[in-house]
């Protein structure tokens, strides 16, 4: 009976397990492979450089266009989603009657929950045949159609997280605001607000980490033209839209172009595991605060 | 003259707050508007074809259906066990805790790395090729912190006097977690795991990454079977230039739609209908 007991723990242990592991064997497949990669191509040329051509005859293994690429459309997104989100979260937190919350939020989800593949379709034969008709110079595949339909897709990320952050403000300080005579967007604004400003931080952080790791979208409608600007009316590739383009074609394993991907991958990995410390590290700090 | 600005920022918070939900229903509405007049039954049952009007998506819809059955097998048993770990066992422990942080951020890993892992790992060191095994195995790795989340929530409501009673009777903890626990957690279980599968069922990006095929012209027929699924599909006909493919995109878009809002219907379901019954 004790060892049967003890046979289930260790079991469930393993299981418990197996998330370590993923972790392990990310970082593992990465490393290895960007070893290799940058056992051929020199550290300083694939960060710094300004050419990516990794398919072409005469390769050129900078990364900056990728990643500008990827920063310009994340940028975008965040532009459309961040002022969106924080004042859907303030509407739903402070002002909106309870009733019209629980029918909101649920829809809001909805939004959160549509694949990204339909997304990709929406940007490249909706939004950017809509954004034609007012810019003309605006070609086919875009940063600027995909950069907008990713806010909206990251928009409810934002407002829920931000939400949650404002409902743990305690009543004490709006009421404290509301007695001192202040109007209910003076309390929303200024005492709210600030109050609940690292969770909402977290929450920003947390959206834009999503919007640089977001792929589908992109390799719809972005293009798959690595090319360093800040132009959002060109076709552009970003860092995600590169692997998917690599692994569309049949790269064989142990080639240099193979590798690319994982070196791409590494990158993209740090830059979100870092925000992702940061948002957890920021909410940690709020629950202390209000816990 | 106080109030103005309080009712000017109301109002443009709602505004700002209809633009989404708009845009929601542009999305829904223009999928429709395309793709409504190609759906049929020969659209359901038919396979990819050169010619736009005479292709279906039977071969991808199978193909996805197979293949998060398969993520399911394999991530539901494992996701719950650890989840009922570090909820019941290990909590204080400072390895536990460690197990924690890490789940919480692999949940926040970008989906793509998932598929970088799944190429690594499954389709070349393991051996798995690009098969249905390799594909379920990477998706199983992406939901598994979701079903692990919803499941540890699901088993800390469940109240402390139902454990006190099992023990009260002599029962030991497996016991207590297995004859008292689980059944009372299995609806919240159930509601998140359905939820981390539709989500799964929509994922595209890790799919292209391991190297699951664009053009699948048969149904699969085991775990080593190349395969294809819906979104993968969808992308392939959305990167055609000719038009008629991207009525078949919106078409496929419309059934991958009707899939998901199939599986939350049940989810929401599911937990509205044993909710009440707990209280």
């Amino acid at each position: 009976m004790r060892r049967a007991e003890f046979a289930i723990e260790w079991a469930l242990f393993a299981c418990a397990l197996v998330s370590v592991g993923t972790t392990a064997g990310i970082i593992l497949v990465l490393t290895v492979e960007t070893l290799a990669f940058l056992r051929e191509v020199p550290i300083a040329e694939f960060l710094f450089g300004t050419e990516w051509t990794p398919l072409f005859a005469t390769p050129r293994f900078g990364v900056l266009p990728l990643v500008a690429g990827t920063v310009l459309v994340s940028a975008i997104a965040m532009l459309v989603a961040l002022p969106m989100g924080l004042l859907s979260a303030v509407y739903l937190s402070e002002y909106a009657p309870p009733r019209l919350r629980r029918t909101v939020k649920p829809v809001l989800e909805i939004l959160a929950g549509v694949p990204t593949v339909v997304y990709g379709y929406f940007a490249l034969l909706f939004v950017t045949p809509l954004l034609q008709r007012v810019i003309p110079g605006l070609a086919g595949f875009n940063a600027l159609g995909p950069g907008i339909v990713m806010g909206i897709m990251i928009l409810p990320l934002v407002s829920s997280l931000s939400e949650d952050a404002m409902q743990a403000v305690p009543r004490g300080l709006r009421e404290g605001s509301y007695a001192l005579g202040a109007s209910r967007m003076q309390t929303s604004l200024r005492v709210v607000v600030p109050a609940a400003l690292s969770g909402i931080t977290a929450a920003c952080i947390l959206a834009v980490s999503r919007a640089i790791g977001e792929t589908m979208i992109v390799a719809i409608a972005a293009g798959q033209q690595p090319r360093l600007t800040w132009n959002p009316l060109v076709p552009i590739e970003t860092m995600t839209a590169y692997i998917v383009q690599v692994s569309l074609g049949d790269t064989p394993q142990g080639t240099i172009e193979y590798r690319t991907i994982f070196a791409v991958g590494m990158l993209l990995f740090l830059g979100t595991f870092l925000l992702n410390l940061a948002s957890a590290w920021l909410r940690e700090r709020f629950r202390e605060v209000y816990g | 003259m106080r109030r103005l600005p309080d009712r000017a920022f109301q109002a443009v918070a709602l505004a700002v707050l209809c633009l989404a939900l708009a845009a929601l229903a542009a999305l829904i509405l223009d999928v429709w508007r395309d793709g409504a007049s190609r759906l049929s039954w020969d659209f359901l049952t038919g396979f990819p074809s050169r010619r736009a009007e005479s292709a279906g998506i039977w071969h991808a819809l199978t193909g996805s259906v197979f293949v998060i059955l398969v993520t399911a097998a394999l991530a539901v048993p494992i996701g719950v066990g650890a989840a009922i770990y570090l909820e019941e066992y290990g909590t204080r422990s400072l390895l536990a805790r460690l197990i924690e942080i890490n789940i919480t951020n692999l949940a926040a890993v970008p989906s793509i790395i998932y598929g970088l892992l799944g190429l690594g790992l499954f389709v070349r060191a393991l051996g798995m090729g690009r098969s249905v095994l390799a594909g379920a195995s990477t998706l199983a790795l992406l939901v598994l912190p979701v079903i692990i989340l919803t499941t540890r929530e699901a088993l800390r409501a469940v109240p402390r006097s139902i454990r006190e009673g099992s023990y009260a009777l002599g029962a030991t903890k497996w016991q207590t977690i297995w004859h008292q626990v689980l059944p009372v957690a299995l609806p919240g279980i159930l509601t998140g795991t359905i939820l981390a599968l539709s989500r799964a069922i929509g994922e595209t990006a890790p799919l292209i990454t391991i190297g699951a095929l664009t053009f699948v012209a048969f149904v699969p027929d085991g775990l080593w079977s190349p395969f294809t699924v819906l979104p993968i599909q969808i992308f392939n006909w959305v990167s055609r230039p000719q038009p008629a493919f991207q009525v078949n995109a919106a078409a496929a878009i419309l059934v991958l739609l009707a899939l998901l809002l199939t599986m939350n219907a049940a989810a929401v379901w599911l937990r509205d209908r044993y909710q009440k019954k707990l209280v």
